[in-house]
């Protein structure tokens, strides 16, 4: 396609973008450097029901007057970034200095808010996308062999964990892995433990969120196998049976090397969606044990009588680079792939 | 037949007019009125009896569990999406710190008739809110096991533990008590409860500095991990409609749960048995202390400030014909404990007026609190699944609080 036409095709799906995406990222951008005034407090008798006190209220009339100057409110720079519920620069150098060993270096810092959401949102990733990736994979593959007859039928049962709604499906599972549910219970019977608790245990909690991660996205992996499977050409597929390829051999050596530029595809996306791992934990009430990055984010604007813009916003910039870093080595190497194919 | 009919039609078209003559009073010719409240049956009743008055304003009402996620920037929004917004005292402040309610006084002046002067919620001399029910968290429990088992009604939350062992040792139940531990709001609001029984201050006195983490602290986190030991090992996904069906199901005989839920607990549905066998005591004191590990509310409505004086004339109406009703009162006397004059308590009304009774405390109505409970909420978990001390606990909760407050320019 010329770079001209190319260039009118793209424009209402450029613009669009920078609209619904471009600009607001540049405004939570500007929003995660400022903080709240200072609030001026005054001393009042409130009187309710059940008597009179003498507390403390937010002085309105000051209060109203800073806002009106400074609307955005005080400029804090990186300091949101580096306080305590983020990166936490000043606590981790102090546990730097006052551990005595390693581990218990490791264990304060992963006590800190953000790491600990951090290390759930990897530890998601790193089990869910090769695991999608693989049982992907594998359905379509099986799916492939099958007579064409039941293949609609097979393939409109295995979308299925994705068409249903993300909270609906981690709800269902959320009641049967319940102590009185019907996996819950079976568990503790199979165990013979009474207090056995699949929600209780973080382990078990993460344990879950993954294999439920790994239900729910498979059937996108396997959708765009499935298609990519279809291109596979025959006559080389052919040629190795006569040559007396095994099963295996043909799948290693013409299917993959075929399909490799769509499994990229599919494993950027999937590693893109995994960080962003948020419906389960609610789905699954899993917040005391398991907390992601956009759970962090969503805490701040909802979860707070008071919401904290500054927090949410540095936190979605910091998903936002954390995507990038996640993706530079797959982008980088399609990037190069590109350059040698021209 | 066709003059029969005609009659029929005469009678009914006379019984709406007559119907609605009894609403002459209200005569509110203009305005619309939106309404955001939580969704409890006290509520659904209060705002329903204001619906009977709104005349020819337009009346909109949005019942949600999820209120206080909607509540501010429904508010902040110019014109606010809602007129009026029924809070109660930890949800005003929010509304409080932005600005977003208007004083009531000559509203009130005008037209509150019949609203009592201990109804007002006055900030600074000026009338913020006006309440209409009391609400506490107090004991549930199982008249049936305890007799059985020859044990006393429990005072103290050490008395609710050695009960709770006796029911687990006896076989009876595995789980013998519930509360809403639910990770965030529910088990902060648990914490919250101990420590103010413990005699717990939250703050520096007159500051925003955080003072949770000492010996009252570590009583209080010790005694909810002993209670949680004794609830179904799901506690910290169970919220307050989680215990219910606990409870309703037989799995639990000792319940910290809200007096406004007792209506539920106490209907028809289920099983009759377990029903009959249900009875509601005063809150729990704890480690030798005078004063109730549990803290009062009351629920209130508020008037919207970016909105028109018509819209607040009009909603303010129709919500005082509702918060001065005696009839609503007498109709719906066990849904909750109204404020409202010509109430009369009933059996399910126990549990606010022991509580108001032994002197609990109402929840502090302090601008920073909300974000020590958001705090709470999320750092006092890991104590309780076993994986750090508690002063460590407290420590993450104070230094959690502090990094928020600072962004909120409270530090």
């Amino acid at each position: 396609m010329p770079n001209k036409t190319f260039f009118w095709f793209f424009l209402p799906t450029g613009l669009a973008m920078i609209l619904f995406i471009g600009l607001p990222i540049i405004s939570t951008g500007i929003q995660s450097f400022y903080a709240q005034h200072d609030q001026v407090v005054k001393e009042v008798k409130k009187c309710d029901p059940f008597g009179c006190t003498v507390s403390i209220v937010v002085d309105q009339e000051k209060t109203s007057k800073i806002r009106e100057e400074k609307p955005l409110g005080k400029f804090n720079g990186f300091g949101t970034y580096v306080d305590r519920n983020h990166l936490a620069i000043e606590e981790i150098g102090k546990f730097w200095s006052e551990t005595n060993s390693f581990g218990e270096f490791v264990d304060q810092v992963t006590n800190l808010p953000f790491y600990k959401a951090l290390i759930f949102t990897l530890t998601y990733c790193l089990f869910v996308t090769p695991n999608v990736l693989l049982l992907g994979f594998i359905i379509a593959l099986s799916l492939n062999a099958v007579t064409r007859r039941i293949r609609g039928p097979l393939i409109f049962g295995t979308i299925l964990p994705m068409i249903v709604t993300p909270l609906v499906g981690s709800l269902v599972l959320f009641w049967m892995i319940d102590a009185e549910g019907i996996i819950g219970a079976n568990l503790q019977m199979l165990m013979d433990d009474p207090y056995l608790s699949l929600k209780s245990s973080k382990t078990l909690t993460w344990i879950t969120i993954i294999i439920y991660g790994i239900w729910h996205h498979s059937p996108f992996a396997f959708v765009v196998f499935y298609a990519a499977l279809q291109t596979v050409p025959q006559e080389p597929v052919e040629a190795a049976i006569i040559d007396g390829a095994s099963r295996w051999q043909r799948v290693r050596h013409i299917v993959l090397p075929h399909i490799y530029p769509v499994v990229t595809f599919v494993a950027l996306i999937s590693l893109m969606d995994n960080f962003r791992v948020f419906e389960p934990i609610i789905g699954f009430s899993a917040e005391g044990s398991a907390q992601s990055l956009s759970w962090l984010i969503y805490d701040n604007l909802v979860n707070e009588e008071v919401i904290l813009f500054g927090s949410a916003a540095a936190t979605s910039m910091m998903t936002i680079v954390g995507i990038a870093i996640l993706l530079a080595p797959v982008l980088i190497r399609t990037w190069k792939e590109f350059r040698t194919a021209r | 037949m066709r003059e029969t009919n005609m009659k029929k039609i005469l009678i009914s078209l006379l019984f709406l007019l007559f119907g609605t003559s009894a609403y002459a009073d209200c005569n509110i010719k203009s305005g619309s009125i939106n309404i955001l409240a939580n969704d409890f049956p006290a509520l659904r009743t209060f705002v329903e009896t204001a619906k009977g008055c709104k005349g020819s304003a337009d009346f909109k009402v949005t019942h949600s569990s999820e209120h206080n996620k909607i509540a501010v920037p429904a508010l902040t929004a110019n014109p606010s999406e809602f007129s009026a917004r029924i809070a109660a005292n930890s949800s005003i402040v929010p509304l409080m710190n932005q600005d977003l309610i208007r004083p009531l006084d000559d509203l009130v002046k005008k037209y509150g008739k019949g609203i009592q002067d201990s109804q007002l919620i006055t900030i600074d001399g000026k009338i913020m809110a006006v309440a209409f029910m009391a609400n506490t968290q107090h004991l549930y429990y199982r008249e049936d096991v305890l007799k059985e088992l020859g044990i006393a009604v429990p005072k103290t939350y050490e008395e609710v533990v050695a009960a709770s062992e006796k029911i687990r040792a006896s076989g009876k139940m595995q789980y013998p008590y519930a509360a809403a531990y639910k990770a965030g709001w529910n088990l902060a609001e648990e914490f919250v409860n101990m420590y103010i029984g413990h005699g717990g201050e939250f703050f520096k006195a007159g500051t925003a500095q955080p003072s949770i983490n000492n010996a009252k602290g570590v009583a209080t986190l010790n005694m909810l991990k002993k209670l949680a030991g004794l609830s179904n090992p799901d506690y910290l996904t169970h919220d307050s409609e989680a215990i219910k069906v606990e409870w309703e199901s037989g799995n639990v005989a000792l319940m910290t749960l809200w007096a406004s839920r007792s209506g539920t607990l106490l209907d028809d549905d289920g099983d009759a048995k377990i029903t009959a066998a249900t009875k509601l005591t005063g809150p729990a004191t704890v480690a030798g202390g005078n004063i109730p590990a549990a803290t009062l509310w009351w629920d209130g409505f508020t008037l919207a400030k970016n909105r028109s004086d018509a819209d607040a004339e009009a909603t303010f109406r129709a919500l005082a014909h509702a918060a001065a009703n005696k009839k609503m009162v007498a109709d719906a006397a066990d849904q909750a404990v109204w404020l409202i004059e010509g109430f009369k308590p009933g059996p399910k009304s126990i549990g606010v007026i022991e509580a108001v009774k032994m002197k609990a405390k109402p929840y502090p109505m302090l601008p920073q609190m909300g974000l020590m409970h958001g705090a709470l909420g999320s750092e006092i978990v890991e104590f309780l699944q076993g994986k750090e001390s508690a002063e460590q606990a407290l420590k993450d909760v104070e230094a959690a609080y502090m990094s928020k407050a600072k962004e909120q320019g409270f530090l």
